[in-house]
């Protein structure tokens, strides 16, 4: 393992000579050491090249991370993003350039998904789930619905829907699935009542299959004066070819880190914008962007408004990013990725056909589930054995134990911009893990072998996690 | 194999209840912690906290995931096992003591009809 960088320090060691001060007096008490290391320049280039040569990221391999999008983030993004026009524009001065371009990110979310407005302000998926949720509270206790505290969320649902439930102070009840996928619809009716507020629901599901009954789902939860809310976080498989306000949603968060390509992983920053429809519109965080004649303007005169939800618009960078891919795909572009990412998932699911179960064996969309539930009764091999042994063929793993209805799940989804070669040689190490599972178990219940680390004691990461560094001396 | 006592009540989702002296004793069963994994935190509902058959009371999370606890019973919860804030593995090292979960009472006796034979979960759980 890489030592820490305080590791490294020696006392009075420096990569640069900064002129000497003279002594200043402010009246302040003396000033405590910053601890900082104490370090050369080149322990500095080869701690971070080490770093970075250990890391693994899209651009070092396939990163079938289901439900996470894991698509390639072209660097045309970057070098846009990166211009001094935007860098170097101060909010308060209320450029014009960028604003424009915030517009038209606005207008190109709203054409896609079918909402009449867009905020940009939250900064990641589950800060978009918190601002759809209060917007939904707010709608509803504008019209005097105070007892509305319920919201539904399928048991197939991302953690996070019912966290961001809560965090938004309402009552989330889970709703069961049907067991060949897809919302009982027996069981939500018997949660419709006058006190629910809304219906979460991901479609395509996490298991990557449309909820066909959408458009009924929407009708039941509409006449029981309910909202329902679309989580975004598989919108790769809908581009250009479904619209989730069409499907009935009121609310819908994207994440522009996932879908429109922005990089993620690692813990940000990422964007996660809000679309309603035209009658939650007043609610929306202020300020919105608003065009009159030519001119862009941030407009803060939203007495509806349930206040912002981020410092100036949001994650701006991020956002330059993702309107650099818009640009770039077009409309016809967006669709063709969305094609492209659900025949991968396709081809992968239909290549392992044989070697692996799958607990819902009809076409996919995006992304698809296997249950390695036999293999672990017949070999005493669990999805996560599986996961750890396709990091020793140098994989990143897919989503292990996830959604939590399935038993021993693994989650892939492939995204559109892998290669066939990639898709097939990921499919060979695949089978080639089946085959092992059947002839030397003990070889994937032991992995990995060839990685970095090995397999960290879980247990106690959770319980006594070592955040701190404390240099001594 | 798992542990499953012929003399327990089941639920669907894998709780057990274990009636003594007026009191229902509740935890999860020995298949549904091998499932979970290694055991890192059990959320417990407050004493004197109101119970329905078969809604939430608190969540158990492992290494792998985050499940929701269903009440066997409806009832007041009369106790909380304290002892698994510090040390959440007696619930995967002894299930069916040390790492029993919640008491229950006031619980109406008719309602543990509405629960499944050691059995009758055998069945359920496909061994």
């Amino acid at each position: 393992m890489e030592k820490l960088i305080f590791e490294y320090s020696r006392k009075g060691r420096k990569a640069h000579t900064l002129p000497v001060a003279p002594p200043v007096k402010f009246g302040l008490p003396a000033r405590k050491s910053l601890c900082l290391p104490e370090v050369s320049e080149i322990d500095v280039a080869r701690h971070y090249t080490g770093l970075s040569r250990q890391n693994y990221g899209i651009d070092s391999g396939f990163y079938p991370l289901g439900s996470c999008t894991m698509k390639y983030n072209p660097k045309i993004n970057e070098q846009i993003a990166a211009l001094a026009d935007f860098t170097g524009a101060h909010p308060a001065e209320n450029p014009r350039a960028l604003l424009k371009i915030l517009y038209d990110t606005e207008r190109m979310l709203c054409q896609i998904f079918g909402y009449a407005r867009f905020t940009l302000q939250p900064a990641a998926g589950a800060h978009g789930e918190f601002t759809g949720l209060l917007l939904i509270r707010a709608y509803h206790l504008d019209r005097g619905g105070v007892k509305r505290l319920k919201i539904l969320v399928p048991d197939a649902a991302h953690g996070t829907n019912p966290a961001s439930c809560a965090l938004a102070g309402f009552q989330s009840v889970t709703i069961k699935s049907l067991s060949g996928g897809g919302v009982d619809l027996e069981d939500l009716k018997q949660h419709l009542d006058d006190n629910v507020a809304g219906l979460m629901l991901t479609n395509p599901n996490t298991l990557g299959l449309f909820e066909k009954n959408i458009l009924e789902i929407a009708e039941l939860v509409h006449q029981a004066g309910g909202l329902l809310y679309y989580d975004g976080a598989n919108a790769n498989a809908t581009m250009g070819i479904a619209r989730p306000a069409d499907m009935g949603f009121d609310v819908c968060h994207l994440n522009l880190h996932k879908t429109f390509s922005a990089p993620h992983g690692g813990g940000g920053p990422g964007s996660g914008p809000v679309g309603v429809v035209e009658k939650l519109a007043p609610y929306l965080p202020r300020p919105v962007i608003d065009r009159r004649d030519d001119k862009y303007f941030l407009n803060d005169n939203l007495p509806k408004s349930i206040g912002k939800v981020h410092s100036f618009y949001g994650n701006v960078g991020v956002i330059l990013k993702a309107y650099a891919y818009l640009k770039i795909q077009g409309s016809s572009g967006l669709k063709r990725a969305s094609e492209l990412a659900v025949l991968n998932a396709n081809y992968i699911k239909a290549r392992l056909q044989d070697a692996y179960d799958f607990p819902y064996p009809q076409v996919c969309q995006h992304e698809f589930v296997i249950s390695a539930k036999n293999f672990k009764k017949q070999h005493g091999v669990t999805a996560l054995d599986i996961a750890k042994r396709l990091m020793d063929y140098g994989y990143h793993p897919p989503t292990v134990y996830f959604p939590l209805i399935v038993s021993e799940c693994l989650m892939i989804e492939p995204t559109e911009t892998e290669s066939k070669e990639s898709l097939d040689a990921f499919c060979e190490a695949l089978l080639k893990i089946a085959e092992e599972i059947k002839t030397a178990p003990e070889l994937v219940k032991s992995a990995p072998h060839n990685a970095i680390v090995g397999r960290p004691d879980e247990v106690k990461a959770v319980k006594e996690p070592d955040l701190n560094y404390f240099q001594t001396g | 194999m798992s542990n499953i006592p012929a003399e327990l009540k089941y639920t669907k989702e894998h709780e057990w209840v274990k009636i003594e002296g007026g009191i229902a004793i509740v935890g999860i069963t020995d298949h549904a912690q091998a499932e979970l994994g290694d055991i890192v935190f059990v959320e417990m509902p407050a004493v004197g906290a109101s119970l329905s058959q078969h809604g939430d009371f608190g969540v158990v999370e492992s290494v792998k995931t985050v499940s929701s606890l269903y009440s066997p019973l409806s009832g007041a919860v009369s106790a909380v096992n304290e002892a698994l804030n510090s040390a959440s593995e007696l619930v995967n090292k002894d299930p069916y003591g040390a790492g029993w979960i919640i008491k229950i009472q006031g619980f109406d006796a008719q309602e543990l009809n509405a629960l499944l034979s050691a059995e009758q979960y055998k069945k359920e759980i496909g061994e």
